[in-house]
């Protein structure tokens, strides 16, 4: 039961936070006095953040059939208006030539620039801030709660390689670049909001600018990281019957019972691959930014989206639309990435006597293995025959 | 620990090298300014 409730709840705070526009709409309105036009009565609707029906002037962009004949008094112009030109250019219905041949350059104005900006300055702040708070609170109070997870029965003294030189490189290459990724990113998004007030502007604009060199450049790091650990792990983190053995006991954390595991028990197989997912598409959307205009990703994955599910996503996206939908995407799937790498890191170091050498030197001890890893221990030792591990 | 260290070490050299890499691959941020695109003859 709980689980379910938190499963609604996670969907619910998921779709508050993909849906900006999660308002009332507004009441039908009267445009004669207007002629048509925008009333009082749409701007304070908008103000209230309802959600007005934007086609009474989205679909008012002129009908050269109407217009005043060029011989008639204010019918120079022809068919449309100069209100109806700009109406067609905010709503992408007037083909647009420019001589400027930048990219992005016959969008003259996109006005899905507020949204975004809200919405990141808003809700992606303050949820995403209060997860990762809150979760390293939790992380606290779990500490005092159960304390460190010890060896039972104490270390053996005997050590067992757990990770190779080239593993322990590639996972600190992934885990190095990222939390420099995810400090700089941090900084990016918040310090508008937390920073300029404390540290002043000239301060910050320095500090700023040199997060974003060191953000866009580790990147790529990040990604050899990635992409280095996934080769090498892949097939110890496939699924099996066991995972689900080790889920139903929680991994033994609260019945401190300790369930058999290979090499990587299920709940490092949620880690790896949430890692290899979320970084990947982190990765994908970094690039969208990191090259602006040049890698669209959205209209097609809403297209695909809603081929799949019959919704009705926009896919007629302008170039900065697209990027404003990596620039949230980003943000939140960073964030997704940031919770559970705070869990991962707990568990690895203060959280479990022992852990933290798998990563360290690499070789963890005897008793620890046994108990976390057995399997994994009979595997290595069936292999080199018994009393051959390094001590 | 030296394994660590040496990772941390890459990652900043890859970062140090990254934008010479990507101009010799024909990507340069000076591309995407304006002052070539915008032309007004």
């Amino acid at each position: 039961m709980t689980k379910r409730l938190l499963s609604v709840a996670s969907l619910m705070l998921v779709m508050l936070l993909i849906n900006p526009a999660w308002a009332q709409d507004a009441p039908e309105v009267d445009r004669t006095a207007t002629g048509g036009a925008q009333t009082l009565e749409d701007i304070m609707a908008r103000q209230q953040q309802m959600k007005v029906d934007e086609r009474f002037r989205s679909e008012n962009t002129g009908n050269p059939a109407n217009a005043a004949p060029t011989t008639d008094q204010l019918g120079s112009r022809g068919g449309v208006s100069d209100a109806e030109n700009w109406r067609g250019i905010r709503y992408n219905e007037t083909d647009i030539r420019t001589q400027s041949r930048g990219p992005a350059a016959n969008v003259l104005i996109q006005d899905g620039g507020m949204p975004w900006y809200k919405l990141r300055e808003g809700p992606v702040i303050r949820y995403g801030g209060g997860a990762l708070l809150g979760l390293i609170v939790l992380l606290l109070v779990f500490y005092l709660v159960r304390g460190k997870i010890m060896i039972e029965g104490g270390p053996a003294g005997t050590t067992i390689e757990r990770f190779k030189a080239i593993e322990r490189f590639g996972h600190w290459l992934l885990a190095g670049s990222f939390i420099a990724l995810g400090l700089t990113g941090l900084l990016t998004l918040m310090g508008r909001s937390f920073l300029i007030p404390v540290l002043g502007p000239e301060v910050f604009a320095t500090l700023a600018a040199g997060s974003k060199w060191l953000h866009n450049n580790i990147a790529w790091a990040f990604m050899l990281g990635l992409v280095m650990t996934f080769i090498m792990w892949v097939t110890h983190n496939i699924p099996n019957k066991l995972d689900w053995q080790w889920i139903k006991v929680g991994g033994g954390i609260f019945t401190k019972s300790h369930p058999h595991a290979k090499k990587f028990n299920a709940g490092q197989k949620v880690v790896f691959w949430t890692v290899m997912l979320l970084g990947a598409s982190v990765s994908l959307s970094g690039l969208s930014l990191l090259f602006p205009f040049q890698i669209p990703m959205f209209s097609d994955t809403f297209g695909f989206v809603n081929s799949v599910l019959g919704t009705s996503l926009p896919t007629n996206l302008t170039p900065h639309e697209e990027m404003q939908y990596a620039n949230l995407w980003h943000s939140i799937v960073a964030f997704v990435m940031m919770l559970a790498i705070i869990a991962h890191i707990y568990i690895g170091t203060v959280g479990m006597e022992g852990a933290y050498d798998a990563m360290g030197n690499g070789q963890v001890d005897l008793e620890w293995a046994r108990q976390h890893h057995d399997l994994w221990v009979a595997e290595v030792e069936a292999k080199q025959g018994k009393g051959d591990s390094s001590s | 620990m030296k394994v660590m260290i040496s990772a941390f070490v890459a990652a900043l050299v890859i970062a140090y090298t990254a934008p010479a890499v990507l101009n010799q691959f024909g990507w340069s941020s000076a591309d995407q300014t304006s002052a070539e695109s915008v032309r007004l003859d």
